[in-house]
């Protein structure tokens, strides 16, 4: 009978001793770990995908690695937690992953009402469909009573619903919960239209027994404006994050590439010793002489690390999901906003 | 009436003639069992018919038109009109994967020790005439999953000071109960009420540590707060205590050595899981295949069985709140589906902890599975306690033994043995069951050979068939294994008198 | 030696009130309710704090937004402009009607098999043994999924699809049979089969009861078949045959017109009823065995034929031990209906699913499924207790 008090007792002290582990700011969690803990794609080609060795690769990968090569100037401290779309909110609202980089659309509701903060826009998407050319199908407009496979709990769901209302057309939808089975039900024929964001079609297409005989259509019918994503309620750890995203695009902006960065931080520092004719933006983004990493809780050096690691921007969108890469997607809206695309980062003063 | 007279008697038995040549052999069985009326003929011939149509086309599929040999999809594209079987080689390419999951090749030694001493382990529990059982279950139950717990992580965990603390006083409270139970000293006696109280006070003072802010005190490596490092100095004083009021007795070395008996097996516990033995760490979202379902079934089963005893206890208690609240408890998780219970683990458990305590993936997989099981555990224990004769608990209380007495050495050992079955049975559906984790992102067998089907390496329209049957004949194996067990076992145990 | 018996100490001590086991017992569960209303209150209360933390709206106000999706299947009218709490019902509905048939099909295949266990045709016998052993024996998901992606998925696309008998198709888009559309005045072959079955139950109450009084036994075949079937008929053929066929023709897509059965629906109806078909199967067989022999032997010697045997003695009395285990059968094919969210059935745990990511309220949405399937698994054993005590009067 003791023991039955015992039990009781014990019950209640596991919890409370589990308590007294109280968390912190998410930098020094990550720092005293040792490791980022990324949330990312549990498998898109060009974004977040493993190779055969097991190996993450991808742009929002990069985006991982070049956070911890922020924070540890080592790109290989990150720990993935592949998460399927389901997942994803509830493993960064719980702090299972300290940053979700997972082709997430930045919408207001998941901004206000999930208690999640986008740092950005880390490429700029938009809905596509994918249909078999063997349809003879040339716009979604003639997509009515077509079977439409969507990925569940997505904004894309969202969007399929209001595009065919709005054009008064039918369609039957087939909801599945991962995107890799979304692929293999299009790929088996189970529907005639396979739809999500433009870059994800093409990646989905690689992963199809047949690419070639699948075409994506013309028509994008929505807005997604794909970003990472942290916690709200950590503003230290929000700035982190967004200017390691803004570092990437002002580095590109000021041509520092993984090739150069070396030499241009000397360049900068000869340049500040003799006292004459330096850079100056370029050498507050490479640290030399003013310390902005230490307003974010970094090194003075941050973005060299960084740029080390995984390169600026443009490098970064060449090498996963540009013109040289099975999926050759061109910049487009992508570009900086100097070559007429979207992206645009804050300086760094 | 004329007398008959026998004019021929027989010196021996008449021997019966053989049945009608119609009626023996293989036709006549054949004729008697399947051709008896015209239905059963009709029976028959269908039955024969889908016997045959379904052997044929399964031989065919898994034999003649499947694929042996190749290195990738292009070798299972039907290529023309031929058909195409099953892609063997798919599965034969990752058969690795499917046991192993990512784990890192050179490591992979580890995961083969663990499957070999669970194989072991348990065939020498399970096979009646193997001798030495209770040495045996304690091994399984004791030590192993110690040892596969280092084996498999890398261990090297670290406590914090108020896990020590909380250790302690469980070892603390661990010695208040076996001693008494192995010797007669009771709590009449000073010291081990002044040992009673002192654990009580380690309880309140963990309690109070987990209210307090937190202090660092560095003691023995360790961060204490004022209130932890008391709780450790409270259970290792009623610890002591009770050693010593067992020396005080007089002739008490041995009493005194159980006495120290549970703190040394905890510490010793906590120290293989702290020790650094050289072995790189292994995080558990490489884990995968074979290795994730038994880990989940075998912890499900392991965890599962002391709290379904309890609750059956509980369910048969006397006291009422105990009894509703263990039939609130068993009711609720066998009302609701497992992917429900895996969902809360998954999203709900981080939600009920606070802030900054976070669980591994695998472990919320595993209270999730380990509280489900433990209802479905009760109700089989329970069925087991009900078995047990009136008499044996009357005889039990007339012999004044205590509730917990009469429990572990009349009535559990007798119940526990009848529904061995049962429990087995659980344990199959558990096994099954353990297929669900894929939907919350676990790469379980059936999980790892889902992913499989999206390698673009391997997309062919006969995939998915093979990985599945594939998978399918691994469960199988298994669960029928377990249930000719079963079976074997309930013939076994029945000793004909009820 | 002499004993002396020790007269009892007078006064009660501290110590004899901790001994007192009703006292004792008393103290435990105050303990044990105590302790479980504190643990419980943590968490909650992390819960709250956890959420106001985070940000995370919660309540349960988000059911009245809308939902913005579709649902492939909608037994009840729904579209992307209704409320999440209708999507919810929906799923609701998806899942009874997932549960039922599946129920109905399991009941039969099971009854079936389980027979066909005991039959002295050894080729029946190992067939049933082979399918019951093979799928006991392996994991409902796995079974699942092999319908959707081993079978289903393999078959050709709609405009090769393969043509059944009855104008019926079947491609890798599901089953697509003819549909009668009837016409409005239809109502009256409806009136008039309802007519026909009342007057036919009255008929055998009113037989049955002559039955037990005289002795004397009429056959009923010929004027309940008359009721049942030729009523509606005969009210169909007056009205004018209100009704025509609808059959499934190829399109662009897919075949429209026609019922379409979804292969989601298909494969999980197929893999639930053969997944639980096995199990009753045994269920059915250990009722049967039950039955002594001396039973059945008694009805033969009265003269019970074979049928009369199994219908009047053996299966009164299998039902008894049949229908505990099969109640909790019937639960466990509803609870595994929720693994329709592998291959995308629309049932109430995919919907709920898509609702949790949809507006991120996690904690909700799985207690408004738990409810659920906790409601069902209450009425469901109410219902068999009723069902099993109704059953269990027949012993005298």
């Amino acid at each position: 009978m003791k023991s039955k008090l015992l039990t009781t007792a014990l019950g209640l002290t596991v919890a409370m001793v589990a308590a007294g582990a109280a968390s912190a700011a998410t930098l020094d969690d990550v720092k005293s770990r040792g490791t980022l803990k990324c949330g990312v794609n549990t498998g898109l080609p060009g974004f977040a995908s493993q190779n055969d060795k097991g190996e993450w690769q991808g742009l929002d990968v990069d985006y991982c690695k070049a956070i911890a090569a922020a924070i540890f100037g080592d790109p290989s401290k990150v720990q993935y937690t592949p998460l399927s779309a389901v997942q994803r909110f509830p493993a960064i609202q719980n702090g299972e992953v300290d940053v979700l980089a997972r082709n997430t659309t930045w919408t207001m509701d998941r901004d206000t009402s999930l208690g999640l903060n986008f740092v950005g826009v880390n490429y700029y998407d938009g809905q596509g469909f994918m249909v078999k050319k063997g349809l003879g199908v040339n716009s979604a407009l003639q997509l009515s009573g077509a079977t439409v496979c969507v990925q569940s709990g997505t904004t894309t769901e969202l969007n399929l619903a209001d595009y065919f209302a709005k054009n008064n057309m039918q369609y039957n939808p087939v909801v599945i919960e991962a995107q890799s089975d979304v692929n293999s039900a299009y790929d088996t024929g189970r529907c005639d239209v396979l739809t999500t964001d433009a870059s994800g079609l093409y990646a989905s297409r690689l992963e199809l027994s047949n690419p070639d005989d699948h075409v994506v259509l013309p028509e994008i019918i929505s807005k997604e404006p794909l970003g990472p994503v942290v916690r709200q309620g950590d503003d230290q750890w929000f700035n982190l994050v967004q200017w390691v995203h803004f570092a990437l695009l002002d580095a590109e902006e000021l041509g520092v590439s993984q090739s150069n960065v070396d030499s241009l931080v000397d360049q900068e520092k000869k340049a500040m010793d003799a006292g004459q004719g330096q850079n100056p933006n370029l050498a507050r983004l490479l640290g030399v002489g003013e310390n902005f990493g230490g307003k974010i809780g970094l090194d003075a050096d941050w973005t060299v690390k960084i740029i080390k690691a995984v390169g600026n921007y443009g490098e970064i969108f060449e090498r996963n999901v540009g013109k040289n890469t099975p999926l050759g997607i061109a910049r487009g809206q992508n570009a900086l906003w100097t070559q007429g695309g979207l992206q645009y980062a804050p300086p760094i003063r | 009436m004329e007398e008959h007279v026998t004019r021929y008697v027989s010196e021996e038995f008449k021997q019966p003639l053989p049945p009608p040549a119609d009626n023996a052999g293989i036709i006549g069985t054949a004729r008697k069992n399947l051709f008896a009326t015209p239905l059963d003929a009709a029976i028959s011939l269908v039955t024969l018919l889908v016997v045959v149509w379904a052997v044929w086309n399964l031989l065919g599929w898994a034999l003649f038109d499947a694929v042996f040999s190749g290195s990738d999809r292009t070798a299972c594209v039907a290529t023309g009109d031929s058909e195409v079987g099953a892609c063997w080689i798919f599965v034969s390419s990752k058969f690795l994967q499917f046991i192993y999951g990512l784990y890192p090749d050179p490591e992979r030694w580890r995961v083969n020790t663990v499957f070999a001493l669970l194989a072991i382990l348990t065939a020498g529990l399970l096979i009646p005439s193997v001798p030495k059982k209770g040495l045996n279950a304690a091994l399984l139950l004791g030590v192993f999953p110690f040892v596969a717990f280092v084996l498999l992580t890398g261990g090297r965990l670290s406590f914090s000071g108020g896990q020590v603390a909380f250790f302690a006083m469980l070892a603390a409270f661990g010695t208040l109960i076996v001693v008494p139970s192995r010797s007669d000293l009771d709590f009449e006696r000073p010291l081990m009420r002044a040992a009673a109280g002192l654990a009580v006070a380690a309880v309140l003072a963990l309690l109070l540590s987990a209210a307090s802010s937190r202090a660092g005190i560095a003691f023995l490596g360790l961060r204490f707060t004022a209130f932890s490092l008391s709780a450790l100095v409270l259970s290792a004083l009623s610890i002591l205590s009770v050693a010593s009021a067992a020396l005080q007795r007089g002739g008490g070395g041995r009493v005194a050595a159980t006495a120290l008996l549970v703190p040394v097996l905890i510490a010793a516990a906590l120290a293989v899981l702290s020790v650094d033995f050289g072995l790189p760490e292994v995080p558990t979202h490489l884990w995968g295949g074979l290795l994730v379902t038994l880990v989940v079934s075998v912890t499900g089963i392991a965890t599962s069985l002391p709290l379904g005893i309890l609750l059956a206890l509980g369910r048969r208690s006397d006291m009422p709140a105990v009894r509703l609240l263990s039939v609130i408890f068993i009711e609720f998780w066998r009302g609701v589906p497992l992917i429900t219970v895996l969902f809360m683990a998954q999203f709900m458990l981080p939600l009920f902890m606070p802030d900054g305590v976070s669980f591994n993936q695998l472990l919320r997989a595993l209270v999730g599975v380990a509280l489900f099981s433990a209802a479905y555990m009760a109700e089989v224990v329970r069925g087991g306690l009900q078995a047990i004769r009136k008499g044996q608990y009357e005889a039990a209380d007339a012999m004044a033994l205590s509730y917990w007495q009469k429990m572990r050495l009349i009535i559990l050992p007798q119940a526990l043995k009848l529904v061995i079955p049962g429990i087995v049975n659980t344990f199959i559906g558990l096994f099954k069951d353990t297929s669900l984790v894929y939907i919350i992102g676990l790469a379980d067998l059936l999980g790892t050979v889902r992913r499989g089907f999206n390698d673009p390496n391997w997309i062919t329209p006969s995939t998915p068939a093979t990985g599945l049957v594939f998978a399918a004949f691994i469960y199988w194996l298994f669960c029928f294994g377990m249930s000719r067990y079963s079976i074997f076992m309930e013939r076994r145990l029945d000793t004909g008198h009820k | 030696m002499t004993v002396e018996t020790p007269t009892l100490p007078p006064t009660r001590s501290f110590g004899s009130l901790i001994n007192n086991p009703v006292v004792r017992g008393i103290f435990i569960q105050l303990v044990l309710v105590v302790g479980l209303i504190g643990f419980v209150w943590w968490i909650v209360d992390n819960t709250s704090r956890n959420l106001a933390q985070a940000h995370i709206a919660s309540g349960f106000g988000f059911l009245d937004r809308r939902s913005g999706f579709d649902i492939s299947q909608q037994p009840i009218d729904y579209s992307s402009n209704a409320t999440y709490a209708r999507a919810i019902l929906v799923g609701v509905v998806n899942t009874l009607i997932i549960a039922g048939t599946g129920i109905a099909m399991a009941t039969v295949l099971g009854f079936i098999v389980g027979i066909g266990r005991l039959s002295r045709n050894f080729l029946l016998r190992g067939l049933a043994t082979v399918y019951v052993e093979t799928f006991r024996n392996i994991p409902p998901l796995l079974v699942i999924l092999f319908w959707y992606f081993g079978v289903l998925a393999v078959l050709p696309m709609p405009r090769q699809a393969v043509s059944l008998p009855f104008g019926a198709f079947i491609s890798n888009r599901g089953l697509q049979t003819p549909r009668v559309a009837f016409e409005e005045i239809a109502w009256i072959s409806l009136a008039a089969l309802a007519v026909g079955v009342v007057v036919a139950i009255v008929l055998y109450q009113v037989n049955r009861r002559r039955q037990m009084a005289t002795g004397e036994r009429r056959r009923l075949l010929w004027p309940m078949l008359g009721l049942i079937v030729g009523l509606p008929v005969v009210a169909f053929l007056v009205t004018g045959m209100p009704a025509a066929l609808e059959f499934p023709a190829k399109s662009t897509f897919n075949l429209v017109g026609g019922f379409q059965i979804r292969p989601e629906f298909l494969a999980l109806f197929l893999a639930l009823s053969v997944y639980t078909g096995a199990f009753i199967a045994e269920i059915v067989r250990a009722g049967i065995l039950s039955v002594s022999k001396g039973q059945t032997e008694a009805a033969q010697a009265l003269g019970l034929s074979r049928r009369h045997t199994l219908r009047l003695v053996v299966v009164p009395q299998a039902f008894r031990v049949i229908i505990p285990p099969l109640t909790s059968q019937y639960l466990n094919l509803t609870k595994n209906s929720s693994l329709a969210l592998a291959i995308g059935y629309p049932d109430l745990f995919a919907i709920g699913s898509t609702v949790l990511n949809q507006s991120g309220q996690s904690v909700e949405i799985i207690i408004i499924c738990m409810l659920f399937y906790l409601t069902f698994s209450l009425i469901v054993s109410a219902f068999m207790n009723w069902f099993n005590a109704k059953m269990a009067l027949v012993e005298r």
